[in-house]
């Protein structure tokens, strides 16, 4: 036979991981080409996001009767958006979606309602009518609905080109998708972790097994690497904090990846979740600022006294951009993943073959793995960056 | 002319990104190489400080999706 050889991946034996990659792959196309015509994504492999349905065939009310062209970018910022209701799918083009309470709080009062009310509009072209005051939901934000539609049949004062309301909105406190999304994963953090502590209490000086055994060597890992390294002598006061944020943000992480209810809610890609995250670093770490922290920020040593007052408002600005990075960085490591495996499955829909869902599948199970890593990864760093802030905030000076 | 001069700025955000991490995981590679039993200790920095230099490109990204 020769003087060729085979490449070494297709001379061993077949190891387990290469048949279910190779099976995944397999399943992923035939599948795909099967569902094209139903127009439902589900059936895409497990790494893939499924939620890539067009949805712009329910905004067709200004467009006229035809199939839109596929917006990429409307669906991507669709799916990584906040919403009142939590979609699941489409059915025969109707969307299916779990109508989650709208709270507002308005001149009259608390006002609480169903989202399904709004009837999945989101154009402003449906009023709900509620103890005698109007409401209209426009890309999912509430105002106070006009008394007259306008020539689009929006009930609110919108410019058409660039999409802003000049309507009055109420505060809205509604448990929106991300809230729902928030309120789920700590059930799932308490889940883990009320159970593996009520093992400890009952087995004290026993070796730790099952939850509590899985559980340990993190909270040992965020305890002794993270806590006992940056902070210092202290460091047990800060060691709950630490663990919260840690898991909060992994399981939050862990969670949007997932495709399907109850996960695929962008909530750490929330910059108002990252923002309180970042909030509480702030506050923890100028409460526990000892003397010499507020010194080397307004009167720092080892320099000539003209330049000091310059240096303080420096360093003082410097006391609110490490939480603002904080923020931003979480946020838009988590937003920018999420967008990249969505523009991936998206490939399918904008080339509008087939043939392209192998190069999409491959390149979206790739990314989601590496996103799988940042998961991780971000909550470390944020959890790091914060014990190394309070630990700078505590630090005492050896002269 | 398509795009936008956003996804431009974003664009020469993440060469800087791409230059830093570069670096970053070339001079780790050498630490490695001159110490391979400091190689655990090694990787985590690594990580850490490719981390913090993707936060400060991503400041560039979230900044041209503003600009859009």
């Amino acid at each position: 036979m020769g003087g060729v050889s085979l490449p070494r991946i297709l001379q061993g034996p077949m190891t387990k991981l290469n048949s279910f990659l190779l099976g995944l792959f397999l399943m992923a196309s035939p599948a795909v080409l099967a569902s094209e015509e139903a127009h439902s994504a589900d059936e895409h492999a497990a790494a893939t996001e499924v939620h890539a349905e067009d949805h712009g065939d329910s905004h067709a009310t200004e467009h006229g009767e035809e199939k839109e062209a596929f917006d990429p970018a409307e669906v991507i910022m669709h799916h990584i958006a906040d919403s009142h209701g939590w979609h699941l799918f489409d059915w025969n083009d109707h969307p299916v979606s779990i109508p989650l309470p709208v709270i507002l709080y308005t001149e009259q009062g608390l006002v609480v309602f169903s989202s399904s009310l709004f009837h999945h509009d989101q154009e402003g072209t449906h009023v709900v009518e509620v103890d005698g005051q109007r409401f209209v939901n426009i890309h999912e934000k509430i105002y106070y609905a006009s008394d007259v539609a306008n020539e689009h049949g929006v009930y609110a004062d919108m410019d058409h080109e660039t999409h802003e309301v000049a309507n009055a909105s109420p505060w809205d406190i509604s448990i929106t998708k991300n809230v729902a999304a928030l309120l789920f994963a700590a059930a799932v953090i308490l889940l883990i972790f009320l159970p593996a502590a009520r093992s400890y209490k009952k087995n004290p000086n026993g070796a730790p097994r099952g939850l509590a055994g899985f559980v340990e060597p993190l909270v040992v890992f965020v305890r002794d690497d993270i806590a006992k390294n940056n902070i210092g002598p202290h460091y047990k006061r800060f060691v709950p904090l630490l663990l919260t944020i840690f898991f909060f943000i992994w399981i939050n992480n862990l969670l949007g990846l997932v495709p399907f209810f109850p996960g695929g809610a962008n909530v750490t890609g929330n910059i108002a979740v990252t923002m309180v995250l970042a909030i509480v670093a702030f506050v923890v770490t100028n409460v526990n600022g000892n003397k010499h922290y507020w010194g080397h920020i307004f009167w720092m040593p080892g320099l000539p006294v003209a330049v000091k007052p310059l240096l303080a408002i420096v360093e003082f600005i410097g006391i609110f951009t490490k939480p603002f990075s904080l923020m931003i960085r979480l946020f838009a490591n988590i937003t920018a993943g999420h967008i990249i495996v969505l523009s991936l499955v998206s490939l399918v829909f904008i080339f509008e073959t087939v043939w392209v869902s192998p190069a999409s599948v491959l390149l979206t199970l790739f990314i989601s793995v590496l996103e799988l890593l940042v998961a991780a990864l971000q909550a470390y760093i944020f959890t790091l960056l914060t014990a190394l802030y309070i630990g700078a905030a505590m630090h005492e000076e050896h002269h | 002319m398509t795009g936008s001069i956003a996804a431009l700025g974003a664009g020469l955000a993440v060469i800087g990104v791409g230059i830093g991490i570069g670096l970053i995981g070339g001079r780790a590679m050498e630490a490695i190489a001159r110490q391979p039993e400091a190689t655990g200790k090694i990787q985590t920095n690594m990580i850490i400080a490719a981390a913090l230099i993707e936060g400060a490109g991503l400041f560039g990204i979230v900044v041209a999706l503003l600009g859009n």
